[in-house]
């Protein structure tokens, strides 16, 4: 029971993203009719199995917001904006529930009465609720089950009734594959029971329908059951046949009255003519024959032969539908598992570059069939690698939509009319990657709502219509993911920004910046310039943070921003986390990784470009600038002297906030992809060193953090500095 | 002989709740995502009695009976459907479609068993 609980909260999560999609499309004036379908299926069927679950405040949400998303599907409402922004606050206080009750957490009514009371009041017509049917949280009135057939029951007849039953079939109930025989033999089972067929009703054989029904039965039970046990055998075929039940002795309820009854209850005209149809097609049940005749019933058709007909091919028309969609194209698998594979791939890929390493060694010709055989299989193992990459691969929509809702709160709390725009929702990122991009978007699109967008009162004061968009784009690029946010709002407020980071302590007074390094300095820690903290983005997480998290995942994040026209922020991601583009460098011997995402250029440096700087510190100029110089080898402990810098190359790297540093390493290998080995995992960690792989020589190469290199060179220089200080 | 029940649902917990329902009191269980998909798994299989929901995406309950009702070799296959409510009007509806019976969700295995054996030969 807990696995389909768990997939039960998985699929309520594929149902809630179709809903908000679809109330999306809805919200924006173009949805269809399958559409509004889509959208009241998933509400349907989160109810359905929260039900299950006996999960009543789920169930009664949902059937609000099902009953007002029936009216839409019905015509009976027509949505109008105020009507969808009252449907999108639903969907958002249903995912709530969805969430509260996975977790098992307490719901507060309270929290969302209202919105409760806005989605009920959408169904009422001049504010009486329009009568629905109630709901079922248990199985109540149809109670199917079958009574046991108690022994005593039978033991001790003084305790039965005896009822005597008189039920005449319609043809309906033989087209609808209920059978006689199993409501004769269902009988049976409570009790003793005689039953006698009257044959009066057929008529000669060349005038005998196939498809009739022309026999009428008397049967008398025996049992311990009360009526509605016995009425229930026959509730598949209420209204299907002709049916009386005399108990003891006492006055029927006859079908007519049944019909008169569930016309009155149901209260509908579709259902009333179906009533008056019964009515007038109903065949006048013969007199029972007389019981002295009966015999007990015994398993045995009493169906009329089922006569073939015309081959019909409906069923294979329909298959073609079925083939042009598939229905059902994914498995599940354990999150595990795939983690498993790819870490075997990546076994896979690290064995075989050794193997090519050992086949170029041996000089085979390359022509040889080794050597063929060998290309082949990295062509393979790249195949299988990419294929294994793409297993963890998801689409960012279900990230994207999620931020429709982060649009429409703040919004809310702003007083702001703000649209989200989401474009590229299909393209796939590595898991892991979406997973923690959630929290840096989710902050840059409150900012973009809460900072980028104006209120509506100075949007049209500037000639920009009320409502702003916010637009939200993914797309592949050269092997990496770019996220776009942009807004058309005022765009950056320089001199504000300029003013803020002074008075902060950031930047000296007097420096002179260029807009782009002003708009960069929004991301320098401790920054923050909303003029008046409001309390959406100004949650002292600035955008230092989102900068560090996007950097985390080895992407990059860039500012631009224009006066009056709006900001864009965008990411370059890397599709996976599992493999690294690197360059493979020389240090004492030693084979280093660099991430290629944080290199700049690489530079042979000259004697004269480099100068130092305090005790033991380095600076190389390059282009009229100065950047500070890192001796990888003496950073991290390879050699104890540093190294001419004549004889090395230095490779420039831009770190957190765009700072650069050179780094100084003895020369370059090449450029390589390579397969991520946790240090943390196998060793500990290690300061200036983000991770290990595997060589194909089979030695363990580290991969740099170059952010923590520069940081622990950084403070390095500043201790020594303090040291020549005292000392001197 | 142990017999084969086709459950059409587009709900995945529905399909697994059934199924284990199913499965426990012994029967055979074929699993359809909706009505066309339903007819497709039909092409390959006779079941002895056929559960399916009523509100699912391509071809829905209904419209499932009735092309199953339409091909003779399905004509005298009990189909009972799955309603979230007590409706009365959808049970009518259904029946009108060529439903044999229902069962109300949500449902307790006993009851879906003895609704089932109601209907099966």
């Amino acid at each position: 029971m807990a696995a389909i609980r768990q997939t039960f909260f998985q699929e309520c999560e594929e149902q809630l993203s179709e809903m908000e999609l679809g109330l999306l499309a809805m919200d924006e004036g173009n949805a269809d009719s399958e559409t509004v379908n889509a959208v009241f299926r998933a509400v349907h069927s989160i109810k359905g199995g929260a039900g299950a679950f006996k999960l009543t405040e789920l169930v009664q949400f949902a059937h609000t917001f099902e009953t007002a998303l029936d009216h839409v599907r019905s015509g009976k409402l027509t949505p109008t904006p105020e009507m969808m922004k009252i449907m999108l606050r639903a969907a958002d206080v249903l995912s709530d529930l969805v969430e509260a009750s996975r977790d098992g957490r307490e719901i507060n009514e309270a929290s969302y009465e209202g919105v409760a009371t806005d989605v009920k009041a959408l169904t009422m017509v001049d504010g009486v609720e329009e009568v629905e049917e109630a709901i079922d949280f248990q199985p109540t009135v149809i109670d199917f089950g079958l009574p046991d057939v108690s022994v005593e029951a039978v033991s001790e007849p003084d305790k039965s009734h005896e009822y005597r039953i008189s039920f005449t079939p319609r043809p309906e109930l033989y087209a609808n594959a209920n059978e006689t025989t199993l409501i004769l033999r269902e009988l049976n089972r409570l009790g003793v029971m005689e039953a006698s067929c009257d044959t009066s009703g057929v008529p000669r054989l060349e005038e005998i329908d196939p498809n009739g029904a022309y026999f009428s039965w008397s049967l008398r039970l025996a049992s311990a059951e009360e009526l509605p046990a016995i009425r229930e055998v026959f509730e598949f075929v209420e209204g299907e046949a002709e049916l009386s039940i005399e108990t003891d002795g006492q006055p029927e309820v006859s079908d007519a009255d049944i019909a008169a009854l569930l016309a009155q209850a149901l209260g509908n005209t579709a259902s009333t003519e179906t009533t008056e149809t019964q009515e007038t097609t109903e065949l006048r049940p013969p007199e029972p024959a007389p019981i002295e005749h009966a015999a007990p019933v015994r398993a045995g058709s009493t169906e009329p032969a089922a006569v073939p007909q015309p081959a019909n091919d409906v069923i294979k028309q329909e298959t073609k539908v079925a083939a042009a969609a598939p229905a059902q194209t994914t498995i599940r698998v354990e999150f595990d598992r795939v983690d498993r594979l790819i870490n075997l791939v990546g076994e896979l890929v690290i064995n075989q570059a050794m193997l090519s390493q050992r086949v170029i060694e041996a000089n085979f010709a390359g022509s040889s069939s080794v050597v063929i055989g060998l290309e082949e299989l990295e062509q393979l193992t790249r195949e299988i690698q990419e294929s294994v990459m793409a297993i963890r691969a998801q689409p960012v929509k279900p990230l994207f939509q999620r931020m429709s809702r982060i649009v429409r709160e703040v919004a809310d709390a702003t007083g702001k009319e703000v649209r989200l725009k989401t474009e590229g929702e299909a393209t796939e990122v590595d898991k892991t990657v979406v997973e923690r991009l959630a929290e840096p978007l989710t902050h840059m699109i409150r900012n973009a709502v809460d900072h980028g967008i104006e209120t509506p009162e100075e949007r049209l004061a500037a000639g920009k219509p009320a409502e702003g968009v916010v637009r939200l784009t993914a797309a592949h690029r050269s092997g990496r993911i770019i996220i776009e946010i942009s807004d058309d709002g005022a765009g950056i407020n320089r001199q504000k920004v300029l003013a803020s980071a002074i008075k902060k302590g950031l930047i000296p007074p007097d420096t002179q910046l260029s807009d782009n390094d002003i708009d960069n300095l929004l991301f320098l820690p401790g920054f923050s310039t909303a003029a008046t903290v409001s309390n959406i983005s100004g949650r002292g997480v600035g955008m230092d943070v989102v900068k560090r998290s996007i950097q985390a995942l080895g992407g990059r994040i860039s500012i631009s921003s224009r006066p009056g026209q709006g900001s864009t922020f965008s990411m370059s991601l890397p599709l996976t986390l599992a493999v690294l583009d690197g360059m493979a460098v020389s240090v004492a011997g030693q084979t280093l990784v660099v991430p290629l995402t944080a290199i700049v250029e690489t530079l042979k440096p000259k004697k004269a470009d480099v100068h130092g700087l305090g005790a033991e510190g380095r600076v190389m100029s390059i282009r009229e600038t100065f950047v500070p110089l890192i001796d990888v080898g003496t950073q991290l402990g390879f050699r104890e002297t540093a190294t001419q810098p004549e004889n090395s190359v230095a490779i420039l790297v831009e770190t957190d906030g765009g700072a650069r540093n050179a780094l100084l390493v003895d020369s370059i290998q090449d450029q390589r992809q390579v397969v991520i080995k946790s240090l943390e995992t196998n060793y500990g960690t290690v300061a200036g060193i983000a991770a290990a792989t595997i060589l194909g020589d089979g030695r363990v190469a580290l991969i740099l953090d170059v952010d923590a290199l520069v940081t622990r060179s950084f403070e390095d220089s500043l201790s020594s500095e303090l040291r020549y200080g005292t000392g001197g | 002989m142990t017999q084969t029940i086709l459950t059409v649902d587009d709900s995945r917990t529905m399909r697994d709740m059934l199924k284990m329902a199913l499965a426990e009191a012994g029967f055979n269980v074929l699993q359809a995502v909706d009505g066309v998909d339903g007819l497709e798994v039909l092409q390959t299989a006779m079941p002895d009695v056929i559960v399916t929901d009523i509100n699912m995406p391509k071809m829905d309950g209904f419209g499932l009976i009735e092309a199953v009702r339409k091909d003779n070799r399905y004509r005298k296959v009990p189909i009972l459907v799955l309603t979230t409510e007590s409706d009365a009007a959808k049970k009518m509806r259904a029946k009108e479609a060529g439903a044999t019976g229902w069962i109300v969700k949500p449902f307790e295995p006993t009851k879906l068993i003895a609704a089932i054996r109601r209907v099966a030969a």
